[in-house]
C-alpha cells in the first residue's frame, strides 16, 4: 500500500452488488485477495476470489476463552462480525520463513538468499485494529537502522479495503487504545457497512490515489449528508459498545511498579504458557532461527519460525533459562505489551483486538489482569500507610 | 559430505508394539538415504543380518517391564555410543503403564492361563530412569519426519529441531482454529508436546496427548478448564491416562483427580 496522505477526500456510497466490481478490479490489478472466510464455523483469513466467498449474514460472539459464529438466513449484511483468530500477520509475516539455503558443491559452498516476495497481496475488510497492528509492525521491521527486506518488500505490494467497525466484539477494546472502531487512515480504501431490513448500502472512503484507481468503472455515487450521518451514528454507538476497556492512564508506570512477583501468581496459577496469545496477536513478532540439514549434509537451510516468550526454550541461555514459571513469562509478555514496548517503539504493543482474550484457553483477559495489578497496588499502598500510622 | 566409515546403527525393542521403528521403514524416499549415510547395523524388523556391536547410534524403543528386559537394557547401554528412546513406551512407559495405577498380580491371574509363567515387572518404566539416555523422540508413534530430523541432525553434528513447545503453537503456526475456544472441544493441546503438527484438532478433535507432556505443563489449570466444559472427572482421569499414562505430571495430575 502506499503510504502517501488522502489525494482527495472522495467519500461514496456504494451498493453491495457494486462490490463485485471492485473486487474484479482489484484481481485485474494482479492482485491476490486475502479476506474473511468461514472455516468450521471461525472467520479466518483466506484466499478469496469473489464477493461470494465472503461470510453472509455472520455474526460473532466472543467472550474469555470463547468464540462462536451464527448464521442468519434474512440477514445478507457482509461484515457484521468482528476479527477472528488469524490477522494479516501471518500473511506479511509469515508463520515459517526461508531466508537462505547453502549447499556444497564440490568442496565449494554456494549460498543461495531467498528471493523477496513477489505476490501482490490485497486485504480484504481488514478491521482498524489490524491497520494500526500493521503499523507497529512496519515500525518493528521497517524503521530503525536494520530493516527486513522480505517483510518490506511484501508490504510495499499490498493493497488494503479496510472496514470500520460498526458490532464490536465481546473482548475489544479498540476505544481505549485509540485504534478504532473507525479507521483513520493507512488503507488504499476503507468500507462502513450500513445495513437493516429496509436498506443495506457502504460508505466507501479512498484513502490513496490507488485506491481511487481501483474504483474507476465500479458504480458509486456521492455519499448523500444524510447517508454519511447514519453510517457515523453507527460509529458512535460503536465506540460505546466495546465489549472491554483498557484502563490506559499511568498505564507504563503501573506495570513497571508492579514488577514484583508477588503480583503475578494468582495468573502464574491460571496460565498455561500455550502461547495462544503470542500467536494470536496481531503485532507479537517473536521468532527463532532454524537451522536444518540434509541427511547427507550437502544442504543447510535456514528459517525463521514464529517463537513466543511463553516458551521455555525461548528465554535459555547459557547456564539455564530465565524464565522458567509461567508467572514470569505473563509478566514478561504483558509488561513488554503495556510498558516496555512504548519505550522501544513508542507505542503500545496492544491495538486492543482482543484476540488474546478470546482465544486464550482458560479466558486470562489482558484488561482484568490490568484492574487486578491497580487494586493489588493499591491494597498495599494502603496497607502501607495504615503500618506508619 | 561424503563419509568413507558409515555410523553404526542398531534399532532395539522392549514392551512396544513395533510402530515406531516401522517409521523409520515408513520414511518413504528418505529410507534409501537413511541406509546410504547410516550403515543398517542391527534391526531386525528391517533385516535378519546382524552386524556385532559396538554401535554409534541405537534408537530403542518400548518401555522396561520384566526383570530380564531391565537388565538387557544396560547391555545396550555399554553397547552405544549414542542412545536415543523413541516413542511414547520408552520415553513415559507407554499405554503398558496403566498397571502402574493398579496391582500387577491382579492382571497376570485374569489375563493368563499359567501366571507362574509370567516373569513381570510390577510398574512400566520409561529407559531414561534405568540408563543414561542423550536424546528422546516423543510420540505415540513418532513422528518419522522427526526421525528423520534426528538423524540428520545428528549425522550433522548439530541439534536437532525438536521443540518442546505445546501443541498449541503447532495449531497457531498451521492456522487452524482452536477447537475448544471455538468449538467447546476439550483438547489436551495447552499440556502436551508437540511433535504431531497438530493432526487432531485440524480434524476438529482435541488432542489426546500422544507426545507427552510439554515443558512446564500447567494440567491443574487446563482440568479446572475441562471442568468448566462438563468433562466428568472419570473422563478427565482417562484423559490424563493414555499414551502418556506413565508420565510424572500426568500421573500427578490424575492422581489428584481421583483422590478428590
Ligand atoms: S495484546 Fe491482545 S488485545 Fe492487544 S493487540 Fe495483542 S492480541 Fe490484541
Ligand atoms: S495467557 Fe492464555 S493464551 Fe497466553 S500463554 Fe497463558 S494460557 Fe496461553
Ligand atoms: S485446538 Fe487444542 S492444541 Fe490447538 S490451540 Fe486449541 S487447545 Fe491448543
Amino acid at each position: 500500500m502506499n503510504q502517501e496522505k488522502p489525494d482527495t477526500n472522495n467519500i461514496f456510497v456504494i451498493k453491495k452488488d457494486s462490490l463485485a466490481g471492485l473486487f474484479e478490479n482489484i484481481t485485474k490489478a494482479g492482485y491476490e485477495m486475502i479476506g474473511p472466510k468461514l472455516k468450521d464455523g471461525t472467520i479466518c483469513l483466506d484466499k478469496i476470489t469473489s464477493l461470494d466467498d465472503l461470510p453472509v449474514g455472520i455474526t460473532d460472539n466472543q467472550e474469555p476463552a470463547q468464540y462462536r459464529t451464527k448464521q442468519s438466513k434474512s440477514d445478507t449484511s457482509l461484515f457484521s462480525y468482528v476479527v477472528g483468530p488469524h490477522s494479516p500477520k501471518r500473511y506479511v509475516f509469515p508463520p515459517r520463513h526461508q531466508l537462505w539455503q547453502i549447499n556444497r558443491v564440490n568442496g565449494d559452498q554456494q549460498i543461495i538468499a531467498q528471493p523477496l516476495p513477489k505476490t501482490k497481496l490485497a486485504f480484504i475488510g481488514i478491521r482498524p485494529c489490524d491497520l494500526a497492528a500493521l503499523k507497529i509492525t512496519d515500525r518493528v521491521f521497517k524503521g530503525g537502522k536494520y530493516t527486513d527486506a522480505h517483510y518490506t518488500e511484501g508490504r510495499a505490494n499490498n493493497f488494503i479495503l479496510a472496514v470500520n467497525c460498526v458490532k464490536p466484539g465481546g473482548t475489544c477494546f479498540c476505544t481505549s487504545v485509540g485504534t478504532g472502531p473507525k479507521a483513520k487512515g493507512d488503507f488504499d480504501l476503507c468500507l462502513t457497512e450500513v445495513y437493516s431490513e429496509a436498506e443495506h448500502f457502504f460508505i466507501l472512503e479512498t484513502g490513496t490515489k490507488l485506491g481511487s484507481k481501483m474504483i474507476s468503472g465500479v458504480t458509486t455515487k456521492p455519499a448523500s449528508k444524510a447517508k454519511l450521518k447514519q453510517a457515523d451514528k453507527l460509529l458512535k454507538a460503536a465506540e460505546k459498545n466495546m465489549g472491554r476497556q483498557l484502563e490506559t492512564d499511568n498505564l507504563q508506570q503501573l506495570i513497571y511498579d508492579g514488577a514484583n512477583r508477588v503480583n503475578w501468581e494468582e495468573v502464574g496459577l491460571k496460565c498455561l504458557s500455550c502461547t495462544n496469545c503470542t500467536m494470536v496477536c496481531p503485532t507479537c513478532f517473536c521468532t527463532s532461527l532454524e537451522d536444518t540439514t540434509d541427511l547427507r549434509g550437502t544442504t543447510a537451510v535456514r528459517t525463521r519460525v514464529w517463537d513466543s516468550c511463553f516458551n521455555e526454550d525461548y528465554s535459555y541461555m547459557h547456564g539455564g533459562n530465565v524464565r522458567s514459571s509461567s508467572r514470569a513469562r505473563y509478566r514478561h509478555w504483558i509488561s513488554h505489551k503495556l510498558a516496555g514496548w512504548v519505550d522501544q517503539f513508542g507505542t503500545l504493543g496492544c491495538v486492543g483486538c482482543g484476540r488474546c482474550i478470546t482465544w486464550c484457553p482458560v479466558g486470562i483477559d489482558i484488561t482484568e489482569e490490568v484492574v487486578s495489578l491497580k487494586k493489588r497496588i493499591a491494597t498495599k499502598k494502603a496497607e502501607a500507610t495504615a503500618k506508619e500510622r | 559430505m561424503s563419509r568413507s566409515i558409515r555410523p553404526k546403527l542398531a534399532v532395539w525393542k522392549f514392551a512396544s508394539c513395533d510402530g515406531c521403528q516401522l517409521s523409520l521403514l515408513d520414511v518413504e524416499d528418505a529410507l534409501l538415504e537413511v541406509a546410504a549415510v547410516v550403515d543398517i547395523a542391527n534391526f531386525p524388523e528391517a533385516s535378519r543380518a546382524v552386524v556385532k556391536g559396538p554401535y554409534d547410534l541405537s534408537l530403542v524403543e518400548g518401555s522396561i517391564t520384566t526383570p530380564h528386559d531391565a537388565e538387557r537394557i544396560h547391555r545396550i547401554r555399554r553397547q552405544s555410543k549414542t542412545l536415543v528412546t523413541i516413542g511414547a513406551c520408552a520415553t513415559s512407559g507407554g499405554i503398558q503403564a496403566l498397571r502402574n495405577y493398579k496391582n500387577v498380580d491382579d492382571f497376570v491371574s485374569i489375563v493368563y492361563a499359567h501366571p507362574e509363567y509370567i516373569s513381570t515387572l510390577e510398574k512400566s518404566t520409561p529407559i531414561r530412569d534405568h540408563v543414561k539416555v542423550d536424546f528422546e523422540l516423543r510420540g505415540c508413534p513418532i513422528n518419522k519426519m522427526q526421525l528423520v530430523e534426528l538423524l540428520s541432525a545428528y549425522l550433522n553434528n548439530r541439534k536437532p529441531n525438536i521443540r518442546s513447545h505445546s501443541v498449541c503453537m503447532e495449531c497457531k503456526l498451521k492456522g487452524t482454529a482452536c477447537v475448544m475456544v471455538a468449538q467447546g472441544i476439550p483438547c489436551l493441546g495447552p499440556v502436551t508436546h508437540a511433535g504431531c503438527e497438530a493432526i487432531c484438532p485440524s480434524f476438529n478433535r482435541g488432542c489426546y496427548g500422544c507426545f507427552g507432556p510439554k515443558e512446564s505443563p500447567n494440567c491443574s489449570s487446563l482440568s479446572s478448564r475441562w471442568t468448566d466444559l462438563d468433562v466428568s472427572k472419570d473422563d478427565l482421569i482417562r484423559a490424563y491416562r493414555s499414551f502418556n499414562a506413565g508420565s510424572e505430571s500426568f500421573r500427578r495430575e490424575s492422581e489428584f483427580h481421583e483422590k478428590l
